[in-house]
């Protein structure tokens, strides 16, 4: 299973790898044998993760810098990618607060591009790199939000929506060129963008675990998981009732 | 959230932060009037406690570097001995000084100037340390070393997170050729066979006794007496050939929250000391370095044995000229009640260290563990005079319920204390539970 990775030399790509989530996916990686292309804004808060994840696994690690929010910065960005990664994983996201996004649309513009345009337009841009090159896998954190909008954060839950139905479509695509697209859909994961939430245990994961997971579910070739698994349990009535009811729902 | 030591006693309500990277703990530090750093939380007591702030640094784990030729490694202080001896066993290096828990964090080692079982030889983690990053009260962040800021370096080891938050520290580890120990077990009558085999053993790079201290009379201080080397790679069995660092199983088996009250009372207690004692095998073994070092860690949260009130260690060291006496009267004691615990640890320490709180000094150090009780309390308290008595002292990382002058007679160099922190902390910003109860 270590095998997979290792043997493969190009690296794994995380794309938001500052987050929670994405240091943990660092780790779960690394500690496999893979090497790792570390995106963020400002890149050099990673130094003392890259130093570490060096010395604990000794895989090569550096990172680059994007800013999702700036078209130049992509661009840059996509052009200093001279390999090819053998994984992409765009973890990165925005919650944003929906009341000020409702009336605010730089923060509303800032939550769509986070969430959507931007990974789409970088996934895609990968996504047509590994099919010449004919092996890779793509996987995208989006959210159980994105499942059904909801009152309380349909802003972000649509650009989720839109991010999903962009990796469902792509994986039918990718199919035929041996890519494998994982949509990975967390429920709560208890990070930054959670802190000060009063999360219940039972449905709450910790970076970590979601972190396993995916590798699982990449080793596994599996194409959408929920983390925890049972949010796809909650998730399935939630998609499933008839508009007028859900509507009336408060949360 | 309530908060405690290992030992579940005191259960203190404390407002926890838990930053994630160095530049959100320094914006802590700032944000805080009164702050303590918390490690892995295995101090008994109430020494990383603090209401109005409480500092988690375990998820300052980051490895910064590492010398395979020299073993000097750098690292963040939340890192734990247990990732460390994950990363580096593998790589032919093992920590110079483990207390008798893994699951502890490098800024925590330092706080307590921890000991293991080769302090006759090789001194506390203290001895090993070449520097650290100390974020002071004035929001600064000074280098330590034996060069720099000599007095704080001094003050820090032992010092119970009270000069400063430890950032990064570079020690040394040690090098060894398997992940097995070479272990001799002897078993001992009485007291003066146990002094006699712990004295025999002091060439053994490892050496610690078990108490049996429910035993009394002519028995009074029989144990087992464990002695321990690395194995070198000659020692290997037939069936680890070419494999001198085998994955070993990893994670142990935790115990269920609040189990129903145990009853710990002299006759279970007698039963599990016996169980120990007739247990043990005497002669050499091969063990696994966690059997060795770390048997407590293969039961995660042993603690809630205890129960919901909780429990206290006692933990003494006793200078060499009047240990025999002193530890006779301690033992008839607790032989008297019962109500000790099956964990007594006799070890001979070997030469003080350089921070004026440390805790070990050439002599005999005791600990063992009380259910956290009226009763036991003022048992305690009779031991702590027989302690005070002989010119001994208490270890801080074990302590809940010591008192100032305890603290006063056991430390003679508590002044030099107070004046570093005079000079780094005059407004003592940093201050535990712990710290006001021995007015410190
Ligand atoms: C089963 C068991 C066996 C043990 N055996 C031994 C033994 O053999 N020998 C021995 O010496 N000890 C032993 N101990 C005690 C233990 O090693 C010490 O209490 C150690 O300090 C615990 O480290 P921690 O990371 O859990 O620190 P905590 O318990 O969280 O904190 C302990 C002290 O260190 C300070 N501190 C923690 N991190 C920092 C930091 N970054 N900067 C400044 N101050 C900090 C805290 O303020 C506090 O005063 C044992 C404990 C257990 C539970
Ligand atoms: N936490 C949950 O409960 C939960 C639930 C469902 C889904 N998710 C999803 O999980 C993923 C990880 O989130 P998290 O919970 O770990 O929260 P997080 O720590 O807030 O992560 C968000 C990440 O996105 C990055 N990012 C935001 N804007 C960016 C930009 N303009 N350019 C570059 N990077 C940018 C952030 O980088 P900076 O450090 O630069 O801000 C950060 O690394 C997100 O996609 C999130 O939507 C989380």
């Amino acid at each position: 299973m270590s095998g997979v990775m290792a043997a493969d030399m190009s690296p794994v790509l995380i794309v938001g790898a500052t987050s929670d989530i994405g240091l943990a996916l660092a780790h779960e990686y690394a500690k496999r044998g893979a090497a790792l292309i570390l995106a963020a804004r400002q890149p050099d808060r990673l130094q003392a993760d890259l130093l570490d994840l060096q010395t604990r696994y000794g895989v090569s690690a550096r990172s680059v810098d994007l800013d999702l929010l700036d078209p130049d910065s992509r661009t840059r960005f996509l052009d200093g990618l001279t390999v090819v990664p053998g994984t992409v994983i765009s973890v990165a996201g925005l919650l944003g607060e929906q009341e000020r996004s409702q009336g605010d649309a730089a923060l509303a513009e800032a939550v769509m591009t986070t969430n959507y345009v931007a990974p789409v337009l970088i996934l895609s841009a990968v996504a047509n790199r590994m099919q010449e090159k004919g092996a890779g896998t793509i996987i995208g954190v989006s959210s159980v939000a994105g499942d059904r909008g909801r009152a309380s954060n349909y802003l972000y839950g649509s650009a989720k929506a839109g991010f999903s139905a962009f990796l469902s479509g792509l994986r039918a695509r990718m199919r035929a060129h041996g890519i494998h697209v994982l949509t990975v859909k967390p429920g709560f994961v208890d990070t930054r963008m959670t802190s000060g939430m009063k999360l219940p245990p039972v449905l709450t994961a910790s970076p970590a675990q979601v972190a396993r997971e995916i590798v699982r579910a990449h080793l596994g070739r599996r194409s959408v998981i929920y983390t925890l698994g049972r949010w796809r349990w909650i998730m399935l009535p939630i998609r499933l009732l008839p508009e007028p009811l859900f509507m009336r729902l408060k949360f | 959230m309530m908060l405690s030591g290992w030992g579940n006693y005191p259960r203190v309500d404390c407002t926890v932060t838990r930053p994630r990277d160095v530049a959100e703990l320094m914006g802590a530090i700032g944000r805080n009037p009164t702050l303590i750093a918390r490690g892995a939380g295995r101090s008994y007591g109430d020494a990383a406690l603090n209401r109005a702030a409480t500092l988690v640094t375990t998820r300052l784990n980051r490895i910064a570097a590492f010398d395979p030729a020299s073993g000097v490694v750098s690292c963040e202080a939340g890192t734990t001995l247990d990732e460390l001896i994950e990363v580096f066993l593998p790589r032919g290096w093992f920590p110079w000084v483990t207390p008798g828990t893994r699951f502890v964090t490098v800024g925590g080692a330092i706080a307590s100037d921890v000991h293991g079982k080769n302090h006759h030889l090789d001194g506390t983690f203290g001895r090993h340390l070449l520097s650290i990053d100390l974020a002071l009260a004035d929001g600064s962040v000074v280098r330590c070393s034996d060069n720099e800021n000599p007095d704080l370096f001094a003050a820090t080891q032992g010092g119970m997170g009270l000069t400063g938050v430890i950032l990064r520290a570079t020690f040394r580890l040690r090098p060894v050729e398997t992940d097995l120990v070479v272990q001799h077990t002897t078993r001992t009558r009485d007291l003066a066979q146990t002094f006699s085999a712990l004295e025999d053993a002091s060439d053994a790079t490892y050496s610690v006794a078990w108490i049996d201290c429910l035993a009394r009379g002519a028995n009074l201080g029989r144990g087992v007496v464990y002695r321990g080397e690395h194995a070198a790679l000659g020692d290997l069995p037939p069936a680890r050939e070419g494999r001198a660092y085998e994955d070993a199983p990893r994670r142990s088996r935790t115990l269920p929250l609040s189990p129903p009250s145990f009853a710990l009372n002299r006759y279970s207690m007698g039963a599990l000391n016996a169980a120990y004692y007739g247990r043990a095998k005497a002669g050499r073994n091969l063990v696994s370095y966690q059997t060795f070092f770390y048997p407590l860690d293969a039961l995660l949260h042993w603690n809630r044995i205890y129960g919901r009130q909780g429990f206290v260690q006692h933990q003494c060291v006793l200078p060499l000229v009047s240990c025999d006496e002193a530890l006779r009267e301690l033992l008839t004691m607790i032989a008297a009640r019962g109500t000790g615990s099956f964990l007594a640890v006799l070890k001979l320490c070997g030469e003080a260290a350089r921070g004026p709180l440390s805790f070990p000094m050439r002599g005999y150090t005791l600990a063992l563990d009380f259910q956290a009780n009226a009763g036991n309390f003022s048992l305690l308290t009779e031991l702590d005079e027989v302690v005070a008595a002989h010119g001994g002292r208490f270890y801080l990382a074990k302590d809940a319920r010591g008192g100032a002058r305890l603290l006063r007679d056991g430390y003679p160099r508590l002044e030099e204390f107070s004046r570093t922190r005079d000079r780094y902390d005059p407004r003592r910003r940093f201050r535990s539970v712990q710290s006001e109860r021995l007015g410190l």
